[in-house]
């Protein structure tokens, strides 16, 4: 199949339309903004809706409805709006809706800066709703990867009936690579959802009863029991879900441990630091839930120190100190409010890291 | 081969369009290529710039920490990244809006004098284009025929108009 040059943000839209998706819901935010541009002018194209909602807010909650509805359902925003699509997204965990989010992230916290960060982690994957909770968190780290995590995550929303939610940065949203593009997958007609999604809110169909999507529990024994039976599902996404890339582990004295972003740019400082006689690996989490702990397992015995190396004070170090679990010394390389190190500046204080373990 | 690049200039220039169809061209070819602009609370006439890698091997990383060529469309672009420039680099400097020379004694520096060119072709908003012609016929990056085509697809239908005037704008150094 021939390639296409896209953007990041385009390439998650057109993944999304190839994918089967209904309907999209969004409201401007930087630097995503080129996810609703081409929804609104290719979903319609495609037999979708597209809905410019007026704040993120509507828009979680406009997908929540469209998705009880069976609808496949994809929004989109940046750091910011997730904060306040938050809310949205426990009911809808609760209630057992499939939707596809995608958080390609900023500088925070607060409204924050406009350049990429990664600081949405905790966001990510420890969430600001209330109650117990998991959400799966891909993190994609070339274009060609966000066009196959989109188009997977759907049918992987609907499997788990939960939100499945993509994190990028600002650079994997503005950078163009070549991607190959899949097929289109064919859209269930309205008739049909009720055959695939018994359990969303088409109509009674002539038939007796009803399909409620709710998400109240007055009584503590039952919502007891239904959050057990949230947690069989994560229990099943833990085993199923798990997503990783590595290189070099069995020889590496430095492991780096990056996603999104600053994947790319430990692998450029792996290649400066083999130039210098260093040998170095790296860790790459693709899923951020379920974490690849196993992937530490892997690390082989001449490594002397790993390094978690993140936009942001340092958040994914703790799962990353958790995976490691005493077995070799952690370290952290950070920048955070939209500044990006070169791959340089990671090479030198990765140097630094093994020269101050002496 | 590897080639990293950095196009800079003002919003309005077509100094990303540039970039962008030489990464396009690059992708045709079967190399590998990575485009990454700057971005920002940008508008017509504010700071624009890119940067482009091409190779033959997979790119570990979109950011550069230097630049094996320079296109600076304008005389804020030149002064401000100059010194990425690898030792023996290429520069190549829009004259028309920029009248000094590099400071750099160390690169290679090529004067494209793009807008007052494109002005005596008739239009001198096709001051990229004579640019992008001129970085072709120094670098050799990709085929003049792969951006030929690129040309034809992009000034079809209701801009087949501006397809005359900028592929000639297009051709008038590789003519040379």
């Amino acid at each position: 199949m021939s390639k296409v040059l896209m953007k990041g943000n385009e390439a998650f839209g057109e993944a999304a339309i190839r994918a089967g998706c209904k309907c999209y819901f969004g409201y401007p935010i930087t630097p995503q903004n080129e996810v609703p541009e081409y929804m609104s002018h290719e979903l319609p194209k495609a037999g979708g809706a597209f809905v410019q909602a007026e704040s993120e807010l509507a828009a979680v909650n406009m997908a929540y409805g469209a998705a009880a509805a069976g609808g496949r359902v994809f929004i989109s925003t940046s750091s910011p709006g997730l904060a306040l699509m938050q809310e949205g997204l426990g009911f809808i965990c609760s209630t057992e809706v499939p939707i596809v989010a995608l958080n390609v992230s900023r500088g925070g916290p607060g409204v924050g800066g406009i350049q990429p960060g990664q600081a949405d982690y905790f966001q990510a994957t420890r969430g600001g709703y209330n109650g117990d909770v998991k959400i799966p968190v891909f993190a994609p780290s070339g274009i060609q990867e966000c066009v196959d995590m989109i188009y997977e995550s759907f049918d992987i929303a609907e499997k788990y009936r939960n939100p499945v939610l993509i994190l990028a940065d600002g650079m994997i949203g503005q950078m163009m690579e070549p991607v190959e593009l899949p097929p289109q997958k064919e859209i269930t007609p309205v008739d049909k959802i009720s055959e695939k999604k018994p359990w969303a809110i088409t109509g009674t169909d002539n038939h007796e009863g009803r399909n409620v999507v709710f998400s109240l529990r007055l009584v503590p024994d039952v919502l007891e029991s239904h959050v057990e039976h949230m947690f069989e599902k994560y229990a099943e996404a833990e085993k199923e879900l798990v997503r990783y890339s590595s290189m070099n582990l069995e020889d590496a004295e430095i492991v780096f441990v990056a996603f999104g972003t600053m994947s790319r740019l430990c692998a450029e400082a792996i290649e400066i630091l083999e130039e210098r006689g260093i040998k170095a690996g790296l860790i790459r989490p693709i899923s951020l839930w379920p974490f690849p702990d196993k992937a530490f397992d892997e690390i082989g015995p001449k490594t002397k120190v790993v390094i978690s190396t993140e936009l942001s004070m340092g958040q994914m170090i703790q799962d990353v100190k958790a995976a490691v679990n005493g077995r070799f010394p952690v370290r952290l390389i950070h920048r955070t409010g939209g500044v990006v190190p070169s791959s340089l500046e990671i090479a030198d204080r990765a140097i630094k890291h093994l020269e101050g373990l002496k | 081969m590897k080639m990293k690049m950095f196009f800079a200039g003002s919003g309005g220039q077509g100094t990303l369009a540039i970039g962008q169809m030489i990464a396009k061209a690059a992708m045709e070819e079967g190399k590998e290529v990575t485009w990454l602009p700057s971005y920002g609370p940008e508008m017509r006439g504010g700071t624009a710039n890119c940067t482009v890698v091409v190779s033959d091997k997979p790119i570990s990383c979109p950011l550069i920490n230097e630049a094996d060529v320079l296109v600076a469309m304008n005389l804020p672009s030149l002064v401000k990244f100059e010194p990425m420039v690898v030792p023996d680099g290429l520069i190549m400097i829009n004259s028309s809006l920029v009248s000094i020379d590099t400071s750099r004694s160390d690169v290679k520096s090529v004067k494209v004098a793009a807008n007052d060119i494109a002005a005596e072709l008739g239009n001198e908003k096709a001051a990229n284009m004579i640019m992008l012609g001129a970085i072709l016929n120094e670098t050799h990056v990709v085929e003049p025929d792969t951006i030929r085509k690129e040309i034809e697809h992009m000034f079809s239908g209701r801009k087949e108009k501006f397809l005359a005037m900028n592929m000639q704008a297009f051709e008038h150094y590789l003519s040379k």
